[in-house]
């Protein structure tokens, strides 16, 4: 049972080697964190969210997510400006924890003009990722 | 250092899926599945720790009294056969080296339970104390051959008293008795760093695994295992010092807001230094801390008035408050509840109020005003 491999990795989503999955929808883009990354932080109480109308750039911390053991950065997979951002979470930090694809989403995001991020990885690319670093 | 110490539970912690870390050169559960979930189940019903990291330290003999008491700040006149008291071994300074329990476990028989990363350091010092006073008894270290179980909970007793010989010798509250456990002999005592009612459970390594499971077996759905992560939450709660945070060689009792745990007169090391701090006040002093938001102030986080006003040594998030709390040193000026200081986090500045202690209370009387949160609160070692 330990370490636990069998982490959600939907495959409909691609993935930031900091752990935030983003989803297309329509012209939008979703983000959040991964199963593997909120069960390596455990017990999340709380999330400093931007403001919608924020602009994001690729590669650079937007928040933070704190949980009972640490503070991690929330690093933007693209850039982009915030469109809607989960206000639930203000009052329920744990849906990250609970359903980190579904009502533990983050925010929502306008990409930005311009040429597509490079660096992202695919549901299997991502999964060889996590085992290469959970594996021990 | 050889490396990585177990405690006789590890393969059981390993089976149960928990997260390993290391504390004070063990390698410890720090979770099993949730910290909060851990939490939570102590405070409704019952879990259970493995604490065998800790230090047990006996003197036996006629002389165990005349030694204890110079290395210990509480009046051993109160120590009463079975009786447990919370304490501290001092320095000359004052300075803390532990926070311990002393059970008096037999007419002669004195047990310290000592923090794990001090264990070592404590045997050095009571070894020393035990030189200069002629060796008149036996000094014993234990630890290595003794587990440590804490349950702890409001459903604790009713899984453990069962379990007993004889259910009806079960200790009162801060006191400690031989019993059996399936035959097994153990010393229980109604201690714990959770705030809970419950016990203590000391027995030989030897049978730790066999009582561990036996514990499991008659919680049922009942008894929750937790880590370390739960037990610092719980004890943040109650604003229970933790050594290496709140207390250190560079802090004495007085300003650690332990003066209660503090006998004048009886003759301990360290006493005359603290009868000064006391005629002259100290200069800091721990506070608890409620914070604005939900944000937590971790240790070492900058405590301001508009000028510097000291700094946090534990935070989190308080799972049964719903807050985020703190425990920090500030000068005494700002020690008073209801002061208004703010904490530095991530460049920004969250506003945070000086509050009584515990911030969790069972018994919801007003801290500070009550008797009997001076009995329920901080008489207990990590």
């Amino acid at each position: 049972m330990t370490p636990r491999k069998n982490y959600e990795i939907p495959q409909d989503c691609r993935y930031s080697r900091t752990d935030e999955w983003i989803r297309s929808e329509g012209e939008s883009v979703r983000l959040g964190l991964t199963d593997y990354a909120q069960s390596e932080l455990s017990d999340v109480v709380y999330v400093d969210l931007p403001a919608v109308g924020s602009a994001l750039t690729a590669g650079e911390s937007f928040g933070v997510v704190e949980s009972v053991k640490a503070v991690s950065d929330l690093i933007a997979p693209v850039a982009g400006e915030v469109r809607e951002v989960n206000q639930e979470l203000e009052e329920h930090p744990e849906w990250i924890n609970e359903d980190p694809y579904g009502r533990g989403w983050i925010l929502c995001l306008a990409p930005a003009a311009g040429p597509e991020e490079t660096d992202l990885l695919s549901p299997d690319a991502y999964r060889k990722f996590v085992e290469e670093r959970s594996g021990s | 250092m050889t490396g990585v110490r177990k405690t006789p539970l590890w393969e059981r912690h390993l089976e149960a899926g928990a997260r390993l870390v290391e504390f004070a050169g063990f390698d410890m559960p720090v979770l099993y599945t949730s910290i909060l979930a851990e939490h939570r189940a102590v405070r409704s019903a019952a879990g259970i720790f493995d604490v065998s990291h800790m230090g047990e330290i006996r003197l036996r003999g006629p002389g165990a009294f005349s030694v204890a008491q110079r290395l210990f700040t509480r009046d051993l006149g109160k120590l009463s056969e079975s009786r447990v008291l919370y304490g501290l071994l001092c320095r000359a300074d004052g300075g803390i080296i532990d926070d311990v329990t002393l059970a008096r476990t037999g007419p002669d028989d004195l047990l310290f339970c000592v923090n794990a990363a001090n264990a070592e350091s404590d045997l050095a010092w009571i070894r020393s104390v035990w030189n200069d006073c002629g060796r008149p008894c036996e000094l014993l270290d234990e630890s290595a051959t003794t587990a440590l179980l804490a349950v702890q909970g409001p459903g604790a007793r009713a899984i453990v008293d069962p379990l007993l010989a004889n259910p009806a010798a079960a200790p009162r509250r801060w006191r400690c008795a031989q019993a059996e456990l399936e035959r097994m002999p153990v010393l229980l005592s109604r201690t714990g760093y959770t705030g809970e009612d419950g016990y203590e459970i000391y027995l030989s390594a030897d049978h730790a695994v066999e009582v561990w499971d036996l514990l499991l077996a008659a919680g049922g759905g009942r008894l929750t295992p937790a880590g370390l992560g739960a037990r610092d939450t719980l004890r943040t709660e109650m604003a229970f010092p933790l050594y290496g945070h709140e207390l250190s060689l560079e802090r004495n009792p007085l300003e650690a807001g332990l003066e209660r745990f503090v006998d004048f007169g009886v003759g301990f090391i360290g006493e005359e230094a603290l009868c000064k701090v006391r005629a002259s006040g100290p200069s800091e002093r721990l506070v608890g801390l409620m914070l604005e938001s939900r944000q937590v102030a971790r240790t070492g986080y900058a405590l301001a008035a508009k000028e510097p006003a000291g700094e946090v040594t534990s935070g989190t998030f308080g799972p049964s408050v719903q807050r985020s709390i703190a425990i920090g040193y500030v000068q005494d000026r700002f020690s008073k509840p209801g002061t208004r200081l703010s904490v530095r986090i991530r460049e920004k500045s969250v506003g945070c109020t000086v509050v009584p202690t515990p911030f969790f209370d069972r018994t919801r009387t007003p801290a500070g005003s009550a008797k009997g949160t001076a009995d329920a609160k901080g008489s207990e070692a990590p």
